[in-house]
């Protein structure tokens, strides 16, 4: 046997390349005859274009094409197909494209841009996501009845409603009659920014025939290519989509982005090769955030602390598109009253539409929006009933025999919720308040905050993979789940060593991605790609190995059912000293006499998730879910009680993860997600005017974590095998960041007793509450 | 337009420039060393950085007429084919790296801080790095790098 390979910290896939300068980034691509895009943005919330006059613009030397609205009848997106790739008739949000040029420099197609002389006639705007969902308010789009749509959403028109999800389980008017104490809150948290650190860069070339060529920053170059040729009306073979190296996605790449606006300035710059590069500026402005969420929780316990009922509302802020949000609202709904037992639950989840940038994908998918609803309930009931977080919690969490509020049962499949409660409260000393260390006005406190998250994806999402032998025995694995950072990869690589008995250096995950030459995988989003590209690609080494087997049986005279695979070897199993090599096997076996069998060896695995079902309309029962990863937070924090400045001092997570494949990743992995969150927790907020201007539009207004913030941090990894993931690995890129917000708002609570209800949790708000209680 | 003289990881490159042309776009587009990268344009992030006459400067921020006559470092400069710099080996090691975007500033103000004090705190290391964003890793291996790195080089006993 080769070297144990599951579990171990082998060096990441591509590290050299990266820390070389040598990995290419769109960013750093050009193409032969390459022109650069700029846009024009909108300055207004909303407005009618009453004109655009482009012809200064077009007159300029150096422009090729200048398009506005009116030359691109498309819609483009994924669930609600509603944006428009430059605005048309109206613009919906400050920020928003009206109009675009390919030029042969930057710097011209910027003065292009200046030349472009857009007339608008404003119109009254909503900003609020509360305003937004009345009936009288101003309509972000008025045709909401002609948008096309995936079956699953439910837009209402003459409204701002894009989508409503309901759940319904048990009866809610019995529940509350149970209920010995009935509390009700509100939360609310603003829109945040991915911020990875290259910005959305796509280049296009239209050709001969109605092709397209594309290099983009994206998740998921299959999703490109279908959405692409869906909006175009292109055919999908016509299209190939390359995607390289990308610097950092976290949801903010997936679906369909700037692609089509080069895809046309291309074609209307006589094919032409178009680059355009987001400006970080444009990227706060222009490109989809993190939605903002409205919640209000209602909740009845009885005094032994049992949730007996829950009347929930989630209305989401998602901008002037809904295209992604939807899903969002969908998803988030289905998770929605967090990793408890509750038997009566109301739970409404809303998209309404605002005249903001509009909300998309990023890491967690809505939960950690709901969980800082639901987690800071928690400890707010806790505080009512006099009871300890940490038990509250124990009480209610889901374990085996819990029915969720889709009616799926949590069985042997599961991972354990409670044991990752006890390792984060252990680990931080929860019951521990020592204060002999602080200073004057200084108050410790800790606190708790659960998660859970599945996939939310489309109930028959796929993917696949090839294997491919070299001459010299290696071999290729070739799949089209992108590794932008989460280090999938490498892990994949591990598994074809471990099954196919092979050294890591041997495996070869070609890196680029081409949907002309990987096979399909639906996105690359979700917490999914580990467990079903690992499950694809176990299917495809058990191909190679079927294969290997059966041209080696001929040369061994040993029949398929005697033969093992060991150390690069195909042997017979009580003859080991009988054998034929891997290299021998690749390109087809070679007798002693020059006869040639097998041929080259390629094998194939496909994966498709299994037992899932959409909700229902009326009640949200279904099962929507195709692995629940659990986890859990404790934080400490020391609170200054007379200036609201706090420090935290330590955070503990815990991951039911099911499987370590490979343990340095996963907690870099655990470490980037839980700082992220940490951002969200205690900086990052988008911030509008009153015009709805955005106000945080740099890394100078807009914080996020530098390595002189973060706080000591302790990941645990907790492994309940999930039995139908390979090797019992279950997904955990999202989770970490998700309920490290109410994590430290808990913690603040359980120190100083100040109830936190609004993100991001800054000194400023911790001071105004210290100020309230005063007077109160 | 003006003449310009970069050494350039100890290759010396007469240019001609325009007066508002950036170092770093210099450095992209005309030298085609794309390691540095643009993250935000404006100083904030780190993603450009490179080691101008001994000190980590966010090239984004620097005129090309500036750095006229300086000897510039990039992250081209580090390894000589396979063989890599032991701050590059301690990012790898300590797996520093996850999408790879910020990796090459952060390599650079790495080695700017420990050709400057080889035997860095927490602190400092902290101080040195903190211009450099990266969204992935969230730090703790990037700390642990430097430290190793450090410790590579004979600094941190």
């Amino acid at each position: 046997m080769t070297e144990e390979m599951i579990g171990k910290s082998v060096k990441r896939v591509k590290a050299l390349e990266k820390v070389t300068g040598n990995a290419t980034f769109v960013h750093d691509m050009e193409v032969q005859g390459m022109l650069h895009a700029k846009m024009k943005l909108s300055p207004h919330a909303h407005a009618k274009i009453v004109n655009i006059d482009t012809s200064e613009a077009e007159r300029l030397p150096g422009v090729w094409s200048v398009l506005t609205g009116k030359d691109l009848p498309y819609k483009v997106g994924l669930y609600l197909v509603d944006k428009d790739i430059l605005a048309v008739d109206k613009v919906r949000y400050q920020g928003e494209p009206v109009a675009a040029v390919a030029a042969e420099t930057e710097e011209i197609a910027s003065k292009a841009i200046e030349l472009i002389e857009v007339e608008y006639e404003e119109l009254d705007y909503v900003l609020d996501v509360k305003e937004a969902a009345k009936e009288d308010a101003p309509l972000v789009h008025e045709d909401l009845d002609e948008l096309e749509r995936a079956p699953v959403f439910f837009p209402k028109e003459g409204t701002n409603i894009a989508h409503h999800t309901k759940i319904r389980k048990g009866d809610i008017g019995q529940g509350f009659k149970e209920a010995d104490y009935i509390i009700e809150n509100e939360f609310e948290l603003p829109m945040v920014d991915h911020t990875a650190m290259e910005t959305h860069t796509s280049i296009a070339q239209w050709l001969p025939g109605k092709k397209v060529k594309i290099w983009s920053s994206a998740q998921s170059p299959f999703a490109v290519r279908n959405l692409l040729a869906n909006g175009l009306s292109l055919n999908h073979q016509d299209i190939e989509v390359n995607v390289p190296y990308v610097g950092g996605g976290f949801g903010g790449k997936a679906g369909i982005h700037f692609e089509p606006l080069v895809t046309c300035l291309s074609r209307a710059s006589e094919g032409r090769p178009v680059k355009i590069v987001m400006s970080r500026m444009e990227e706060f402005n222009s490109v989809p955030v993190r939605q903002g969420l409205y919640s209000k929780l209602k909740t009845g316990v009885t005094k032994d602390g049992d949730i007996v009922a829950q009347e929930t509302e989630f209305l989401w802020d998602s901008g002037a598109n809904a295209d992604y949000g939807v899903n969002v609202t969908r998803a988030a709904a289905t998770a929605g009253a967090g990793p408890y037992e509750i038997d009566n639950v109301k739970l409404d989840s809303k998209t309404v539409y605002t005249n903001k940038i509009f909300g998309t994908a990023y890491r967690g998918f809505g939960h950690l929006e709901i969980l800082w609803a639901v987690e800071r309930q928690m400890d707010l009931i806790a505080d009512e009933l006099g009871m300890s977080p940490y038990e509250f919690r124990m009480k209610n969490a889901l374990r085996r025999g819990s029915e969720t509020i889709t009616g799926e049962h949590i069985g042997e499949s599961h991972g354990k919720i409670t044991e990752c409660l006890e390792a984060v409260a252990d680990e931080i000393g929860f019951d521990d308040r020592s204060s002999d260390d602080l200073a004057e006005n200084e108050k410790r406190g800790k606190g708790i905050a659960l998660l859970h998250k599945a996939p939310a994806m489309p109930t028959n999402t796929g993917t696949a993979a090839f294997l491919k032998f070299n001459e010299n025995g290696t071999v290729d694995l070739t799949l089209s789940l992108v590794d932008y950072g989460q280090g999938t990869y490498t892990a994949l690589a591990q598994i074809v060593a471990d099954q196919l008995d092979m050294p890591i250096d041997k495996i070869n995950v070609v890196w680029e991605q081409n949907t002309q030459m990987q096979p399909y995988d639906w996105q690359t989003v979700a917490s999914k790609g580990l467990f079903m590209s690992g499950n694809a690609t176990i299917k495809a080494c058990e191909d190679m190995k079927r294969q290997m087997k059966e041209v080696a049986s001929q040369p061994l005279r040993a029949s398929v059912e005697d033969l093992i695979i060991e150390d690069e070897k195909v042997k017979i199993r009580h003859h080991k000293d009988q054998y034929v090599t891997f290299e021998e096997l690749a390109m087809g076996y070679t007798y002693p006499n020059g006869n040639g069998i097998g041929g080259p060896l390629v094998a194939r695995g496909n994966y498709i998730a299994q037992g899932l079902s959409d909700i229902d309309p009326e009640t949200g029962q279904g099962h929507p879910a195709l692995d629940w990863t659990y986890g859990a937070h404790a934080v400490e924090v020391i609170v200054n009680e007379e200036t609201g400045e706090f420090r935290v001092e330590k955070i503990a997570s815990a991951f039911d993860l099911g499987k370590v494949i490979n343990k340095k990743n996963v907690i870099g992995q655990i470490q980037g997600g839980v700082i992220q969150g940490y951002g969200s927790a205690v900086m990052e907020h988008y911030q509008f005017s009153d015009e709805g201007r955005l106000l945080t539009n740099t890394f100078t207004d807009y914080k996020v974590p530098t390595i002189a913030d973060i706080p000591e941090l302790k990941p645990i990894l907790i492994e309940n095998a999930q039995k139908d993931g390979p090797y019992g690995a279950r997904g955990v890129a999202e989770h970490p960041m998700i309920s490290v917000p109410p994590a430290v708002a808990n913690a603040v609570q359980d120190a100083i007793g100040i109830k936190l209800k609004e993100m991001p949790v800054i000194p400023e708000k911790v001071y105004e509450l210290i100020e309230e209680n005063k007077d109160n | 337009m003006r003449t310009i003289e970069l050494t350039v990881n100890d290759r010396v490159h007469k240019l001609d420039v325009k007066e508002n042309d950036i170092l770093l776009d210099v450095l992209r587009k005309k030298l085609n060393l794309t390691g540095a990268k643009e993250g935000c344009g404006e100083g904030e992030c780190g993603a450009c950085t490179v080691i101008m006459d001994g000190e980590a400067v966010t090239s984004c921020l620097i005129l090309a007429v500036e750095a006229d006559g300086s000897e510039i470092e990039t992250i081209e400069g580090q390894s000589i084919g396979e063989e890599i710099s032991d701050i590059q080996e301690a990012f790898i090691e300590e797996n520093a790296i996850q999408c790879g975007f910020c990796t090459p500033g952060m390599v650079m103000t790495t080695k700017a801080l420990l050709d400057e004090n080889p035997n860095p705190s927490d602190e400092e290391i902290d101080i040195a790095l903190s211009g450099n964003i990266c969204r992935c890793t969230g730090y703790y291996s990037i700390r642990d790098a430097v430290k190793s790195a450090a410790e590579k080089k004979g600094g941190n006993k």
